[in-house]
């Protein structure tokens, strides 16, 4: 139990720096790694909890594939060293006082709500998904997923499917003077629109344009 | 102290998703932390979701936080991409830079 809560703090306390020093890092690129560490940290906390197969699904999705993709635009974009920072304009910036008490509001409602909740019997007796403590994880979210939730499983796949097609049809360009291939009009291409017989005058050649 | 319950987890959440507000409001650099501080924001709704589901047994939290995943991998795809239009047309994604959708 000690080791549990120690784990605990230090994970959190990890996850709530880099937190911080995402949204306040000078360098984007820093911002980025930041994000890595936090979305680590926070995986290892649902391991250390008993949510395994979702701890390991945020390390391939999030540190594995959204953030190297924050990281690719970041580098290709060559917007990681500007100088102006939140920091340098605290005194400009008529949003920060704002945006400071806005989340201050919304830390203190939440915590609020934490505090004054408790568990109602009725909630606790009426829960049918519980987790069989003999299988994993892993087996039990299978038994759950591809049975009660399958429709939403599979519009799931559909919005990664819109996803794709919408980031490739909004960064695809055409550029003038590229050769392309196109499969229409080399398939239906006729031997007389490419082939002619010319009448060549002796010593004399024939004029190709023409 | 020693006891971790629910109310750590989630404060910690609570914590993250204060911190993911108030870069969205801070940040005047460029766009892309913006959309760094709304996964911060759909993370900390994670750990709610992963959270209840361990401490009350139910499996559906952990479901519904499969389902988040993966819109926040859309999501993401495709403010990226949006992004990177925006930089080809006017190599600039300053924060404050962009408004030309403003009235």
């Amino acid at each position: 139990m000690l080791a549990h809560s120690l784990f605990f703090y230090v994970f959190s306390f990890i996850a709530i720096f880099s937190a911080i020093m995402v949204t306040a890092s000078k360098n984007t690129v820093h911002s980025v790694f930041f994000l890595i560490l936090d979305f680590i940290s926070i995986s290892c906390l649902f391991i250390m909890i008993g949510a395994e197969f979702l701890g390991m699904i945020m390390l391939i999705v999030y540190v594995g594939a959204v953030a190297v993709l924050f990281l690719f635009v970041v580098m290709m974009l060559n917007v990681a060293q500007q100088k102006k920072q939140w920091f340098s304009s605290f005194g400009s910036s008529k949003h920060i006082p704002l945006g400071v008490l806005i989340s201050v509001i919304i830390f203190f409602e939440l915590i609020i709500v934490i505090g004054g909740w408790k568990y109602k019997p009725e909630v606790v007796s009426s829960i049918t998904k519980s987790q069989n403590t003999l299988e994993s994880n892993t087996h039990s979210i299978g038994n759950v997923l591809y049975t009660d939730y399958i429709h939403l499983f599979q519009l799931s796949g559909m919005i990664l499917l819109v996803a794709m097609i919408g980031a490739i049809v909004l960064t695809f360009r055409k550029r003038a003077g590229l050769k392309r291939q196109s499969y229409f009009s080399q398939i239906s291409r006729e031997r007389s629109d490419s082939v002619y017989l010319a009448d060549v005058p002796n010593k004399k050649g024939v004029d190709i344009d023409g | 102290m020693v006891d971790i319950g629910l109310g750590h987890y989630l404060t910690l959440g609570a914590i993250i998703f204060s911190i993911g507000v108030a870069g969205i409001f801070l940040n005047r650099k460029n766009i892309i932390v913006i959309l760094m501080s709304i996964e911060l924001i759909l993370l900390a709704v994670n750990i709610n979701l992963v959270s209840f589901s361990i401490f009350l047994n139910d499996l559906t939290g952990q479901i519904f936080t499969l389902f988040i995943l993966t819109v926040a991998a859309a999501e993401a795809a495709i403010g990226l991409a949006i992004i990177v239009v925006y930089y080809r047309n006017t190599s600039n994604i300053d924060v404050e830079d962009i408004h030309s959708l403003k009235g």
